[in-house]
């Protein structure tokens, strides 16, 4: 019996023990019937090999361990960003709670969002009542001062209309007829859920701005000095708006951050629950119209929404996720240009704290090999920080990037001198990856959670940087963005290093000549 | 806190007419038949149950997808489950429930991988069975280990009529009666995840079970002593802990269903002389079908905390001889002083501790017995997907005047919680950070908050201890009571 009241074992302890070991054994060769397994090495080594390499590069319809999810995830994320607002998705219910699990499994923190849980007569019949019956429900029980309603698939493939709907519902007496309703279609195939992020968002901004579907006048915009930010789908938002907050009160800027989750995820335990916290009000939407213009932090994650500011008559600075030095300079130079004043000396200091902190430790990531994947715009950030530091992101894996962001990395690479031998991959999933990192190795990896798979077939060290990260506590909570944000990465990346040679020289009296205490 | 039974039922009767108030009130008539409290002597809990949640409620409820590709047939092992439609579902439940196994992973095994079509808006237009045909096709050269196929219908698929049985048994037939599954468990189908479950069973009965040669597999002797782990999907390793408990009992374990399970389990098991059925709501449809079909007998077991386990025990060996009867005794005598180390140290810690649950499966209800046994107590329990027979099974776990609340709303639970303050909510992780922010200690019952096993004698002991941890963490302290606010 391996378990005692007095030391008390895991499962990842237990199942070692000897009586467990033997009926996996049992198990395993009494009833499984599995294959020899010589044959399962052999194919293992195969699936390491360039043959296996090029079929599956070849293959077209299958996908195997995608990075990236769908678009009413991005959706829910956008909802979470505006002041008491709940978010609605009108379809089946079982998405809700796989959203809601997915953000709470990350940011670990309740999300709040409901569904207008259709079943088969509604796909028959359409989502109407479910509409109906829905908001008069959410309006009463949850107490918001806006819903903002997304789809799932279900409802797209069976063509409900959200506007009519909604006029229906408000007819109806669901809510009052002047409660702010914003919808946005989010069909789950099409695009991802950044692609999400942008239909809600745009969602928010037309209700705001174009009349609130019918209701009100459209707004007139008044062209005045004040600066909108936009941060696109970001799992590093608590840390990240924090930063980027800091950084335009140093300027003294007049902004708004249309689009803010990061203080309803980032509640204190005091014996309260929040379910409404932070988040850009209402009066911020209407009154950023007047904006001279929007920083827009992620390009590929606001594309709509970008074209839609512009004919708004807003300048818009597009960016892709920029991140490091010149990442961060592209950012405040921005910033600095709109606001017509001067970067502020804290910032400058800053710069040269962290170009300092890089100069400090720059010999120990020249040359290193990554291969990074995840949303577009992080990726061109990434990359564009790891060549400053003089390291190669060799393969840049976007599942949801196109043959316009694959331009755009080349473009990157071809800046450099550590980017000659790097190459881009759109539409590839993270098998593709395995495949590279097998035929191709790299040092280290730059990924999300479900990296960790491939970090045991391969042996590449992961480092999470990129959504979700289930299985690391906190990294949210630090700013990935400005030259703090770009101190942390430069920490992460070290410290997985550092840890690699330690782990790599810990052998007494075989490789411990290396293990040395100051590094 | 020493309430009569009679005032707790006034008190509760009172509590759920203020909660069901917010409603507008068309709504309220219908969540009143949800909420309720058992009362001694009558046959279930009082509460209507398996009926839709209302529209724009926060329903803790899944689909059925999540009841078939999450819960049936994600932890058979040795297939390959194509999440087939766009790629949220796959990516949302993808290596979700810690359904432990022994494999090599992308090799033999394919467990904690995410195989979807990832379907497109040309998709929906013009259909997806010949994407379906082609992604078979690549699933045959690249992952040629595989032991079959399943097809887990999402949303879209069953909306634009797509044939998914056509291609399976296409497939099927060129690669040489390769078991291929269509299983139709689209997420609109039904009220909850337990629809799902009832569409994946019926998928085994048909394309496993109905395909199978008996003589395909001759090197497969049975003996009398052959029992199948049915409803058990290894989470955390719960049918490890399990199954070492029958085993030393004298049975032989033939098969896993389906946590850690494959396929040729699977087809063995309709040899297995009883099925031993840990979660009834998942997989008693199978087991009828088995019962019925091959005569199979089945018996519902309980191994969370000792008193269930020994009476479960005892219930299984029941159906075998005096050497098995003989050696579940030995089993129970082995284990007592484990157990007895157990409850003398976490009992005088948790001893009257009050705890609501709020969980899926068999939970609602087994999970009760092992609080029990730490002398701990259930003051609110409910089911996600509960049916009726869930509810009438509950009344032999819980005391007079128990809250009950079916498909409850985050509203419903939050009010509830409130107002009864317990010492501890068990539920899942849409509900963790509600409870902890409110102040109350929480254990995630689903995923048993990445800790476990927690069932048989091995799982006991870590079940206590993290109720425990939870219960007795000095964070709570610290949580509600700054002391710069504390009054004088």
């Amino acid at each position: 019996m391996p378990q005692s009241a007095d030391k008390i074992l895991d499962h990842e302890l237990l199942f070692r023990e000897p009586e467990y070991q033997e009926i996996f054994r049992s198990k395993k060769t009494e009833f499984e019937f599995n294959h020899a397994d010589d044959k399962i090495a052999e194919i293992r080594d195969w699936t390491k090999t360039k043959d296996y390499k090029e079929k599956n590069f070849a293959r077209d319809s299958l996908v195997v361990n995608p990075a990236k999810a769908c678009q009413p995830l991005g959706a829910v994320y956008v909802a979470n960003g505006f002041a008491k607002t709940m978010s609605f998705v009108h379809g089946s219910q079982g998405c809700v709670a796989y959203y809601r699990s997915h953000f709470s499994r990350h940011f670990k923190e309740p999300t709040s969002c409901v569904s207008s849980s259709m079943t088969e007569d509604a796909a028959v019949f359409g989502g109407l009542n479910n509409m109906i019956d829905g908001l008069a429900n959410t309006y009463s029980l949850y107490k918001p001062d806006m819903i903002a309603v997304s789809t799932t698939c279900m409802a797209e493939v069976i063509g409900d209309d959200l506007d009519a709907f909604i006029k229906n519902s408000k007819q109806k007496g669901s809510v009052p007829a002047d409660f702010d309703v914003p919808f946005a279609h989010t069909p789950a195939f099409v695009g991802s859920h950044v692609t999400g992020y942008d239909n809600a968002l745009l969602g928010v901004l037309k209700h705001f701005w174009d009349g609130k579907a019918g209701t009100a006048p459209a707004l007139e915009r008044t062209p005045n000095e004040s600066i909108n930010f936009i941060g696109g789908f970001d799992g590093f938002v608590v840390g990240n708006m924090k930063e980027i907050r800091r950084i335009f009160d140093l300027f003294g800027a007049d902004y708004t951050v249309l689009c803010d989750p990061s203080e309803v995820w980032n509640t204190p335990t005091d014996g309260e629950f929040r379910m409404y916290e932070g988040g850009t009000t209402k009066a911020e939407v209407e009154a950023a119209l007047h904006a001279k213009a929007t920083i827009v932090f992620q390009e590929y994650c606001c594309e709509k929404t970008i074209k839609y500011l512009k004919e708004k008559g807003q300048e818009v600075v597009a960016l892709n996720a920029p991140v490091g030095v010149a990442g961060t300079d592209e950012f405040i130079m921005a910033i600095s240009r709109l606001t017509g004043k001067p970067v502020p000396a804290a910032l400058e200091k800053e710069r040269g704290q962290l170009v300092d902190a890089m100069a400090d430790s720059q010999a120990h990531l020249h040359g290193k090999k990554y291969a990074l994947y995840g949303d577009p715009d992080q990726m061109i950030g990434y990359a564009q920080f790891l060549l400053e530091l003089g390291a190669e992101p060799t393969h840049v894996l976007a599942t949801n990037g196109n043959d316009d962001w694959a331009a755009k990395v080349q473009k990157v690479f071809d800046a450099s001198p550590f980017g000659k031998d790097c190459k881009v991959y759109p539409k590839r999933d993270l098998w593709h990856m395995r495949s590279l990192l097998h035929t191709e190795p790299v040092d280290f990896l730059i990924g999300n959670t479900y990296g960790k798979y491939l970090e045991r077939d391969v042996g590449t060290p992961l480092i999470r940087l990129v959504f979700p990260i289930f299985d690391r506590h906190h990294y949210h909570r630090y700013p990935t963005w400005g030259y703090d944000g770009a101190l942390r990465l430069l920490t992460m990346f070290l410290d997985e290093f550092f840890e690699t040679l330690d782990a790599n020289t810990i052998v007494p009296s075989k490789t411990d000549y290396s293990y040395d205490i100051i590094r | 806190m020493s309430m009569t039974v009679e005032e707790r039922k006034a008190a509760n009767k009172a509590l759920i007419d203020e909660v069901l108030k917010a409603y507008p009130e068309k709504m309220a008539k219908r969540r009143a038949k949800h909420l309720g409290q058992y009362e001694e002597g009558k046959p279930d809990c009082g509460v209507k149950s398996n009926i839709k949640s209302l529209p724009g409620v926060m329903t803790i409820r899944g689909c059925a997808y999540a009841g078939s590709k999450g819960v049936v047939w994600g932890p058979i092992k040795d297939m390959i489950h194509i999440s087939h439609g766009p790629v949220g579902c796959g990516q949302y439940s993808w290596a979700a429930r810690r359904n432990y196994y022994i494999g090599t992973t992308g090799i033999d095994t394919f467990v904690t991988m995410q195989f979807t079509s990832d379907f497109q808006e040309k998709d929906i237009v013009f259909g997806g069975d010949k994407k379906l045909d082609k992604i078979i096709d690549e699933i045959q050269a690249l992952f040629p280990l595989n032991k079959g196929i399943s097809i887990q219908s999402e949303c879209p698929i069953g909306l634009i009529g797509d044939d998914i049985e056509a291609v399976s048994k296409k497939k099927t037939k060129e690669y040489d009666g390769h078991t291929i599954v269509p299983v139709r468990c689209e997420g609109f189908r039904g009220v909850s995840q337990s629809l799902g479950h009832h569409i994946a069973n019926d998928a085994i009965r048909d394309w496993v079970f109905d395909k199978v040669d008996p003589n395909k597999r001759p090197e497969f002797v049975s003996t009398p002593y052959d029992v199948a782990i049915i409803g058990d999907y290894n989470i955390g390793g719960d049918a490890w802990s399990s199954r070492i408990l029958l085993e030393e009992m004298g049975l032989r374990v033939i098969a896993q269903w389906s946590g850690d399970g494959t396929i040729a389990e699977l087809e063995n098991t309709p040899k297995a002389k009883l099925n031993v059925l840990h979660c009834y709501r998942s997989m008693n449809y199978i087991s009828r079908h088995m019962e019925e079909k091959y005569g199979v007998p089945w018996v519902e077991y309980n191994f969370f905390g000792p008193t269930m386990i020994e009476k479960s025990l005892r219930e299984i060996a029941s159906h075998f001889d005096d050497t098995i009867k003989a050696k579940a005794e030995e089993v129970i005598a082995k284990y007592k002083p484990l157990t007895q180390a157990v409850i003398d140290k976490y009992k005088p810690r948790l001893q009257g501790k009050k705890v609501m649950l709020y969980v899926g499966g068999l939970r609602p209800r087994h999970v009760i017995g092992a609080y029990e046994d730490l002398g701990m107590d259930v003051v609110g329990t409910g089911y996600e997907f509960g049916h009726n027979d869930d509810y009438q099974r509950t009344t032999h776990y819980v005391k007079d005047a128990t809250l009950i609340y079916d498909d409850v709303t985050g509203y419903e639970f939050e009010k509830l919680v409130d107002a009864v303050q317990p010492d501890l909510v068990g539920s899942g992780i849409k509900e963790k950070y509600v409870f902890q922010k409110m102040g109350v200690p929480f254990r995630q019952m689903h995923s048993w908050d990445y800790s476990g096993p927690y069932h048989g004698y091995d799982g006991f002991a870590i079940f206590a201890r993290d109720m425990d941890m939870a219960i007795s963490s000095p964070i709570w302290a610290l949580a509600k009571n700054a002391p710069w606010k504390k009054t004088a």
